[in-house]
């Protein structure tokens, strides 16, 4: 045994590709919670969602059904958009019942 | 007593991280996100194959902050079963508290592969609640039929064309398939209603015995559906009755979201392409015998609930 620590713990190489099969975990665990963190899915995002933070009425309904979830809960019931991991959906700006969150085109 | 009364009485805290290889607008995502916003303490995920479990799950990435364990496409329930005694029989040895376990299949591994292991495990009663997200095909394979696609539903081995319009074959009841199994809990869902959905994972997870949730999630790429209408399509199932929200405790039918004045079941229809054929005059009588489902459902419902 080399230590319960090495065992329990990703190696680093694993994240960038190249990691032999002797680095890894035994049985193809994955010991750390909420690796894909590490993995950004903003590139998908061809519509951007923009928040209007004057309209907004913090229902909070985007938060609820963000599929990411790329909404995050502030203070206050405010809302921010995370868009390292937004792909875009527009499921925000459609649910939205003031229309405070409007899709802009990518690199417009 | 229920676990929530509204949406700003949700947890905050999020057990599905992003960084999952989902479809941008997917159904099932906000399905899991929400199912885990119910959680009461220490939980074991069993994950048959599906999309869920491909996309949260691509090696060395991992969306999930429970343990959680994938097998195989039809074994979900029976691995679940196997969790639930074995943690049983280390409270009894060791004192270990006993964690609450969780079976999420996709419809695929749910009305079809693994349905005679989820009649197991619900027939040998362990204390267990099994989630089956619907999509109504197997979308991670690439939009093949399953036992819970609808009459009328175009997929790539239903195809709609001159030989068939779609699948011909009526979906599979899958609540009913788990009454019939005399299980203190079963439920339909729907990711539009949260707060309902949210406190009926709840109430499963406090009752003692096997429990089955069937929720309803919109496909982008297999309903061929607008990414941003995921929920509004979602929605219109509930209120074009095509998806009745009901739960049935110990044998009592309850209808959880009463639809009085019922929309036409072609608003739900037309905003999808797989359904695109069925609006055509030569397919009419394929829309009346879906319709005749609907309506046959919704009124054998109404009688089970004494309403």
């Amino acid at each position: 045994m080399s230590g319960v620590k090495e065992v329990y713990k990703m190696p680093e190489s694993a994240f960038q590709g190249r990691a032999t099969w002797k680095e890894l975990p035994i049985g193809g665990v994955i010991p750390e919670p909420a690796t894909s963190l590490r993995y950004k899915t903003g590139n998908w995002r061809a519509l951007r969602p923009v928040l209007n933070e004057k309209k907004c009425i913090r229902c909070l309904m985007c938060w609820v059904y963000c599929p990411e979830p790329a909404i995050e809960r502030l203070e206050g019931d405010r809302i921010r958009i995370n868009y390292d991991y937004c792909k875009g959906c527009g499921i925000c700006s459609s649910i939205c019942p003031v229309k405070a969150i409007t899709m802009v085109e990518e690199g417009a | 007593m229920s676990f929530i009364k509204t949406i700003k009485d949700i947890p905050k805290e999020e057990y599905l991280a992003p960084g999952h290889r989902l479809c941008a607008g997917c159904g099932a995502a906000i399905a899991i996100r929400l199912a885990l916003k119910a959680l009461r303490g220490p939980t074991v995920i069993v994950n048959a194959t599906g999309c869920i479990e491909v996309a949260t799950t691509i090696y060395p990435y991992t969306s999930w902050r429970v343990p959680w364990i994938h097998v195989a496409f039809e074994n979900a329930a029976a691995v679940a079963s196997g969790v639930a005694e074995a943690f049983k029989i280390m409270e009894k040895k060791y004192g270990v508290k006993r964690p609450d376990v969780i079976a999420i299949g996709g419809d695929g591994g749910t009305f079809d592969i693994g349905l005679q292991a989820l009649s197991g495990a619900l027939e040998r009663g362990h204390k267990m609640l099994y989630i089956c997200y619907d999509n109504e095909a197997y979308m991670n394979t690439g939009i093949q039929r399953s036992g819970a696609t609808p009459r009328g539903a175009a997929t790539t081995t239903s195809p709609a064309g001159r030989v068939i319009p779609g699948k011909l074959e009526r979906k599979k009841d899958l609540i009913e398939i788990a009454v019939a199994h005399g299980v203190p809990y079963a439920a339909t869902a729907s990711i539009a209603y949260p707060v309902d959905y949210i406190n009926k994972v709840r109430k499963a997870l406090e009752t003692e015995g096997p429990t089955v949730i069937h929720v309803l999630t919109p496909c982008v790429p297999g309903w061929r559906i607008d990414p941003s209408q995921t929920i509004t399509i979602a929605r219109l199932a509930v209120e074009t009755l095509v998806f009745p929200v009901y739960e049935v405790e110990n044998g009592k039918y309850r209808i959880n979201v009463m639809v009085k004045k019922p929309k036409p079941l072609e608003e739900y229809l037309k905003l999808q392409g797989r359904f695109k054929h069925l609006l055509l005059p030569e397919n009419k009588w394929l829309l009346d015998k879906l319709k005749e489902d609907v309506k046959w459902k919704w009124e054998r419902l109404l009688k089970l609930s004494n309403l």
